[in-house]
């Protein structure tokens, strides 16, 4: 028996090897849980280990925002935001129990900026049955917008009254590809490489949705799973149905070889290629493992720190003083400037929250009452914009093109604003 | 009776100081606390099951996260789609699960250790791909999302009366979760020690010898396979209860190492062991992952790869120690602590009367 038992133990040791490899002070103020004169206490949860550990940095850029507030302000009328983050490693049951932990443990005053689609609708119903803000989700899905104030499909005495979303909605991006193929290759064959999951489907239905009756110029619609090895099957049979066009609704990971691959298989297709992954670091990976990128189209809302164009323009500077705060941060990484944008978001909330600073205020502020237009850190013209009628803070987005060594901004800003329901 | 309260042996006493333990546990802290109990008490059953597949009937398996997805489903959808009583579906969901387990258990057991780790493997890496395609069924990649489970009246009004604050979902469902650990630990605890069980370590020990002696060795083989199932199909069932959603990704390849690795820890071939295992597994990351970071003296290189691999490098290393200092795991390392520190207590009288300690491994 010992003999069979350190067998096992050794096959389990050898298991867990590899996955390490892998792997205010007026008399009027009011305030709530996770509150003090001095302080207000925010949570978030993220995934910094596990296959989604690339965008762990952004909780570190917020922090560094938050950082930079504290030191040069003193916080925020007066209180100090203090972020605690804690590692999900993307799996939402992991998320549901660090979320307990942060709210009746820690006692946060916010859960702000969770990642994950999967993640952060696993917690939406706890948090809104117990009325914790839920602010500024880090996912696309055009449910934490669309469907603000509805009731929760499970138990519909929960409404999603304290939830809500940030950056533009995955269906939105994909419905101004459709434009852009549209005005500008209109006899297009168009094939599509997706993830299956809601971030995949998400992009795929706005894509149809936008191109509305042109629908039919999608000759074929390939999929595959997060735990994938790799996309060759099906990048060979988009090839071989004939499409000019290629879509990749693919996160970094995939998007990556994919590029690569295209170009092996000897096709030049022109590429549309999703914002989650197209952080030029990315882009250069895929360069130095030969991949063509001729023809390569993207959009854009947030200023990319490595166009030479915002050398000199004082938010990039701003994103330069606040990310020296963050040890471990790239400063080029596009996650970074996204962190510090939705941090930035999130003080402005807190500024006009004032001396009243109630979870339901700064979730009202938050889901109805927003209007930016002076976010350093987004395109010029970019506007952060909820009223009570729409929960889609940002719906602007610009056309870029890769030019070999950086992206270039395109036309102007494309507004989707009301398209999506 | 009163003669045979007084002559059990010390470990029955034990064994009623944990219960109460456990019985108690959430009267004296929070809420919070409790979930992170009742998950405990969770992985504490899939232990169980997987500890009677590898240590009693000496099989392997790294798929047990799929067993336990199975279950989680099985649940969720009854709740959600059939409007049945969460109660009903976790039986339900260990049966059908248990019924799978034992289909499964056909094909594996032409299979010897290393091609049946990898035909387990195998099903655990699938079953997540899998779940997304009924999507009408399972909710596809979305998941499915539970309502939250009211403690009825009776409990209620008892946990005030006890504690003078209301009960809430969370410490509702550890109770549910213990009653569930309780019989089927009892369960385990009478098939380990009688004709089944004894089967099962005959066919570990000896394979040939068994069938020699005129033990069924497929049936019983399958019988393991099935019983294991069922237990990691109740947990499963238990752990999308508690934490009110499911979705593909809540049940990953790493979920079945875990469970794997809190066996070993445990302890092979014992029933206290899963209990500590699960201890171990559930606690272990989580405290690992807060605690390093801020831990100045550990050097940030080391720190950080700690904090990018997760948990897998805090069970690597627990692992590593275990195997060297404690073979059998933590229940091995207790047992064999205190029939030394009972020898040296008793002098060498023992010794040369010629008794031997107890062995470890069926203590």
């Amino acid at each position: 028996m010992t003999k069979s038992g350190s067998h096992i133990a050794a096959i389990a040791a050898f298991l867990v090897g590899l996955a390490a490899c892998g792997g205010s002070s007026t008399p009027a103020a009011q305030t709530d849980v996770g509150v003090t004169s001095n302080s207000i206490l925010l949570g978030n949860t993220i995934a910094q280990s596990g296959p989604a550990a690339a965008y762990g940095t952004i909780a570190n850029a917020e922090l560094a925002y938050f950082t930079y507030i504290n030191n040069t302000q003193g916080g925020v009328n007066g209180r100090k935001i203090n972020f605690k983050i804690l590692d999900d490693g993307y799996n939402p049951a992991n998320t549901v129990t660090l979320t307990k932990q942060l709210v009746e443990q820690d006692q946060v005053f916010a859960m702000f900026s969770g990642l994950g689609t999967q993640d952060q609708t696993a917690v939406r119903d706890y948090l809104n049955s117990k009325k914790v803000p839920q602010l500024f989700v880090a996912t696309g899905a055009t449910t934490f917008m669309a469907d603000y104030g509805k009731p929760s499909t499970a138990d519909s005495s929960i409404k999603w009254n304290y939830s809500i979303g940030w950056q533009p909605p995955y269906q939105g991006e994909a419905r101004i590809y459709a434009k852009d193929v549209l005005a500008n290759h209109a006899g297009a064959k168009i094939g599509v490489l997706y993830q299956n999951d809601d971030y995949g489907q998400d992009y795929l239905k706005g894509l149809k949705d936008g191109l509305g009756s042109n629908a039919s110029m999608i000759v074929d619609s390939e999929s595959y799973d997060v735990t994938a090895a790799s996309t060759v099957a099906q990048l060979v049979k988009l090839k071989a149905s004939g499409a000019d066009t290629l879509f990749l609704f693919t996160t970094p990971g995939f998007t990556i070889p994919a590029l690569v691959t295209v170009t092996k298989l000897g096709w030049a297709p022109a590429i549309y290629l999703n914002s989650v992954s197209n952080p030029q670091v990315y882009m250069g990976i895929a360069k130095a493992n030969g991949a063509a990128l001729k023809n390569v189209t993207s959009v854009g809302y947030i200023k990319d720190p490595t166009d030479p164009q915002w050398a000199s323009d004082s938010g990039m500077q701003l994103y330069k003083t606040v990310i020296a705060n963050c040890t471990t941060c790239n400063v080029n990484d596009g996650f970074n400037i996204y962190g510090a944008a939705v941090a930035w978001t999130m003080v402005d909330v807190l500024k006009q929250a004032g001396s009243n600073m109630t979870r339901a205020n700064v979730v009202s502020i938050a889901t109805s009452g927003l209007n930016e237009t002076n976010n350093p850190f987004l395109l010029p013209g970019v506007v952060v914009k909820t009223t009570s009628s729409d929960h889609f803070p940002i719906t602007q987005e610009q056309v870029i093109t890769w030019n070999g060594t950086g992206w270039t901004l395109q036309g102007s800003l494309i507004d989707e604003r009301g398209t999506i329901k | 009776m009163l003669q045979r309260i007084r002559n059990s042996p010390p470990r029955y006493w034990l064994v009623v100081v944990v219960i109460l333990f456990f019985i108690g546990l959430p009267t004296v802290i929070g809420s919070f606390q409790a979930s992170e109990w009742a998950q405990v008490l969770i992985l504490a059953i899939a232990i169980m099951g997987l500890n009677i597949l590898v240590g009693y009937s000496g099989q392997i398996s790294l798929g047990h996260g799929a067993f336990m997805a199975i279950g989680a489903y099985a649940s969720a959808i009854l709740v959600h789609k059939y409007k049945m009583d969460y109660l009903v579906t976790i039986p339900i969901a260990g049966l059908l699960t248990g019924m799978i387990g034992f289909l499964f258990g056909v094909p594996a057991l032409r299979l010897s250790a290393l091609y049946l780790a990898l035909a387990t493997f195998a099903l655990a890496v699938v079953t997540p791909s899998l779940i997304k395609r009924p999507a009408e069924l399972t909710g596809g990649v979305q998941g499915i999302i539970l309502p939250p489970i009211d403690p009825p009246p009776l409990a209620s009004d008892a946990f005030t009366a006890v504690t003078g604050t209301a009960m809430t979902s969370d410490q509702w469902i550890y109770y549910v979760t213990l009653a569930f650990a309780l019989v089927l630990f009892w369960l385990a605890w009478n098939l380990v020690r009688h004709r089944a069980g004894r089967a099962m370590r005959a066919i570990r020990d000896g394979e040939v010898a068994a069938a020699a002696s005129g033990v069924n060795i497929a049936g019983y083989k399958t019988l393991a396979f099935g019983i294991s199932a069922l237990y990691a199909g109740i947990a499963g069932s238990l752990f999308g209860l508690a934490v009110g959603f499911v979705s593909p990704d809540t049940f990953p390849v790493a979920l079945s190492i875990q469970l794997l690795v809190g066996t070993v820890v445990g302890g092979l071939a014992s029933i206290p062991g899963p209990l500590i295992g699960a201890i171990f597994a559930y606690f272990l990351p989580i405290e690992s992952n807060q605690w390093v970071p801020t831990q100045t003296w550990i050097p940030s290189q080391i720190a950080s790869t700690v904090e990018k691999a997760g948990p897998a490098v805090t069970y690597g290393v627990v692992l590593i120690l275990i195997m060297i200092f404690a073979p059998n795991g933590v229940v091995g390392l207790i047992t064999a602590g205190y029939a030394r520190l009972r020898r040296r207590l008793r002098g060498a009288a023992d010794r040369d009367s010629g008794q031997m300690p107890p062995d470890p491994q069926t203590g």
